[in-house]
């Protein structure tokens, strides 16, 4: 059975404002019986203030779906329409403590209901429905066979390792190398077939040379005060960091090495050495977690680290890239892309 | 909470006590290699012997030596078409179901896709059963093999394989039956049939995991998938699992003992379960052939609810149950099976499927009984596909079951 969260057992067994609203006046569906998940969104909005007065739901769908309704319901009432519709549905997912990633479609269906509901209330014209389709490949990252699809489509990748830089597909556990070989093949083969890139370049099944594995370079760290200590971790495993707003364990900005204001003049090898440095003091906090993170390389733009750790884990892994992400691209004053690989 | 009730044993069973008191010693004292020529070897040969003429009573195999020891349902699947593939040159084609177990399904799929091979999956009408005509039409002297299931393992529906074998034969096919649902459920006798190649699953009938079978009739060619030491005369290399192997033969033993008993017990409690079921709760229906099942199985399916969240709740009631939802495997499809069956999506979301054991009691069936109404209740209520008045007007008409 799944690992659900404690609140999400608590929501699915206890849901708060389940049922039919009958006076409201901004409603959204979303989901079909054939895909086995709807939502039905129902918003009491006062038209006086914009300020959501009541909202009940009526899902059909599993635990984590009707967990996730309810949160949503939970979240936006007393909030005025704009505020609620910034509302991702990483806040669900939050408001829940997580989700499994098998699940996280669960908090996209309701960030979609209420899209849809807001549109009705305001009137304007809803975005294209990006519900989430095909099987889930990565279990890592949480990415679909539709998902991987699209960024093989709109970017003609022909190599697994684009795939994976590109939607992160593969770069966890890399379990789901084979069907994601296949994906590849297949979609290429398709795209072949429709003039969209030649023959010569598609991607062949079982062709891919070893794993592109990214060496470590020997970055030297230089001498560095040691390292703050995290403060203690709270006992519970889960919940390291997530990207906003970062905990202190995280939180580097005081750390000593951080110079973002200098940061733009440093060369390439002052630049590795300060990401080494930065990702070196987040050592801990995964390590706290059974976890590792390591600089591979950095590539213009790419940092690529390698994480480790429990499968499991890679959901939250995914969170804390962003974390870490964040820190990188603020110390050195420019953006960066971290990006997991696997390593040797 | 009252003691947890089982209703999962077509996933896995409990092992019995006299099994795992047969298979200790194994563990401790009679450690030895089988292979080897010192004591400690030959007791546990003569032990290994000795179970593997216990399978063979349970199947009706005419020689114990038709019986080659596996990791489990799994191995001895991949084992059997892959061996049949290659032991029937210029033969490239494969016939199975649609609702077979993924054990056959996806490997049937990487055959197609990856070795040029051909399969047909032959559909099943809305019970469950298979459609002969399709069958016969897909038979020529190009099929290396035939694999069908004895027995559905969402379902329990049962497959007339000894007929569908002699078709086979008529073809000059092979023919492999997935019986991993079936031993110890139903009387086999493959003596008397012309089935070449069975799979069976020691963790079904309350042996030890990891460990199955594969039958091969004598004189059938084979060619080994693992290949090593010469353990199961050359056709599974491997040392043996002693004390695993020795585990099943005793649950052999206690499954043919009182297999005619049992069959009629849980048949029964089974039909209480699903006409109490039927009658109390609205909108939900029995799936399967109601002629020719398994004695332990019932999938019901329950309109515009989803399986995941009545299993949660089960859960919660201290019931262990399964669905054949799209959920609980992470696939936005619902179970292959219903969905071969033509059950429509609205139904085949909300299917959970009880699977009673020779444990089973009358008691635990009516404490189910008792908490299913207000489950389903509950949740469709929370259901937008559901209103105060009961289903949408257009709500189905069970034309079958
Ligand atoms: C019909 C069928 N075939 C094969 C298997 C796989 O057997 P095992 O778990 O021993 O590999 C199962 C078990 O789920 C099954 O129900």
């Amino acid at each position: 059975m799944w690992d659900y969260s404690d609140k999400v057992k608590e929501y699915f067994f206890n849901p708060r404002n389940a049922g039919a609203l009958v006076d409201a006046n901004a409603v959204g569906e979303v989901g079909s019986l054939s895909c086995g998940d709807a939502l039905k969104l129902m918003l009491k909005v006062n038209p006086a203030t914009d300020i959501i007065e009541e909202a009940k739901f009526q899902t059909f769908g599993c635990g984590s779906a009707i967990a996730s309704s309810s949160a949503l319901t939970e979240l936006i009432i007393g909030k005025t329409i704009s505020e609620a519709r910034k509302l991702t549905n990483q806040d669900i997912a939050d408001f829940l403590d997580g989700l499994p990633p098998e699940k996280m479609h669960c908090s996209v269906m309701g960030q979609e209901a209420l899209h849809a509901a807001v549109a009705a209330y305001t009137g304007e014209a809803l975005d294209e429905d990006d519900h989430e389709e095909g099987a889930l490949i990565c279990k890592c990252f949480g990415v679909d066979a539709g998902m991987i699809e699209r960024a093989i489509r709109t970017n003609k990748l022909t190599t697994l390792e684009m795939v994976t830089f590109y939607t992160k597909a593969g770069g966890g556990c890399n379990s789901c190398r084979e069907p994601l070989e296949e994906l590849l093949a297949d979609v290429n083969k398709a795209m072949v077939a429709e003039g969209t890139i030649a023959a010569a370049e598609a991607y062949v099944f079982g062709s891919a040379p070893k794993p592109a594995r990214k060496k470590a370079q020997g970055f030297v760290i230089p001498d560095q005060p040691p390292a703050p200590k995290p403060p203690a971790q709270p006992s519970a495993p889960v919940q390291i960091a997530m990207p906003t707003p970062a905990p202190a364990a995280v939180a580097l900005a005081e750390a000593p090495v951080a110079a973002p204001a200098a940061a733009s003049a440093l060369t390439p090898a002052k630049e590795a050495i300060l990401v080494a440095r930065l990702i070196e003091e987040m050592r801990p906090t995964f390590r706290a977690d059974g976890g590792d993170v390591e600089l591979v390389d950095m590539e213009g733009a790419l940092v690529l680290v390698s994480l480790t750790g429990a499968c499991s884990g890679c959901q939250l892994a995914a969170q804390t890239l962003g974390g870490i992400q964040q820190k990188i691209s603020q110390a050195l004053g420019r953006s960066v892309r971290v990006m997991p690989v696997a390593k040797s | 909470m009252t003691t947890p009730i089982y209703l999962d044993n077509n996933a896995t069973t409990r092992v019995f006590p006299d099994v795992v008191e047969a298979m200790l010693p194994y563990f401790t004292e009679q450690f030895g290699n089988a292979s080897s020529i010192h004591a400690f070897g030959s007791e546990v040969g003569g032990a290994l012997r000795q179970a593997r003429r216990s399978l063979q009573a349970l199947i009706g195999a005419e020689f114990d030596h038709e019986i080659i020891f596996t990791s489990g349902g799994t191995e001895s699947n991949n084992t059997a078409l892959r061996s049949a593939l290659q032991v029937q040159q210029g033969r490239n084609e494969v016939i199975t179901s649609a609702v077979e177990h993924p054990a056959i399904l996806s490997l049937c799929d990487w055959l197609e896709k990856h070795e040029g091979v051909v399969v047909h999956r032959i559909p099943v009408d809305r019970q469950g059963r298979l459609d002969i005509d399709a069958y016969r039409a897909a038979l020529s002297d190009r099929v290396a093999v035939v694999s069908f299931m004895w027995a559905n393992n969402e379902t329990g529906t049962i497959f007339p394989v000894d007929g569908l074998a002699e078709m086979a034969h008529a073809h000059g096919a092979l023919f492999h039956t997935d019986a991993v649902q079936a031993v110890g459920k139903v009387p086999i006798d493959l003596k008397t049939t012309e089935i070449d190649m069975l799979s069976l699953s020691s963790h079904k009938l309350h042996g030890p995991k990891g460990l199955g079978a594969l039958y091969l009739r004598k004189g059938t060619r084979f060619r080994a998938l693992l290949r090593g030491g010469h353990q199961e005369r050359g056709r599974r290399a491997g040392t043996e699992n002693a004390p695993a192997i020795i585990g099943l033969g005793r649950a052999a033993e206690l499954a043919l003992t009182s297999m005619a008993e049992d069959n009629l017990r849980m048949a029964a409690l089974r039909d209480r379960l699903e006409q109490g079921l039927v009658q109390q709760i609205g909108h939900c229906f029995v799936t399967g052939d109601p002629l020719d099942r398994l004695p332990n199985t019932t999938t019901v399916a329950f309109e515009f609810i989803e399986g995941e969240a009545i299993l949660l709740k089960l859960n919660a009631a201290g019931i262990a149950a399964s669905s054949g939802s799209a959920c609980t495997s992470g696939s936005l499809e619902p179970s292959h099976v219903l969905r071969a069956m033509d059950i429509p999506f609205t139904a085949a979301h909300g299917a959970i499927r009880f699977s009673l054991s020779r444990e089973t009691t009358e008691a635990e069936i009516d404490r189910v009984l008792e908490v299913m109404p207000d489950i389903i209740a509950g949740l469709r209520q929370m259901s937008p596909f559901w209103s105060e008045e009961g289903a949408r007007p257009d709500g189905f008409a069970p034309a079958y079951a």
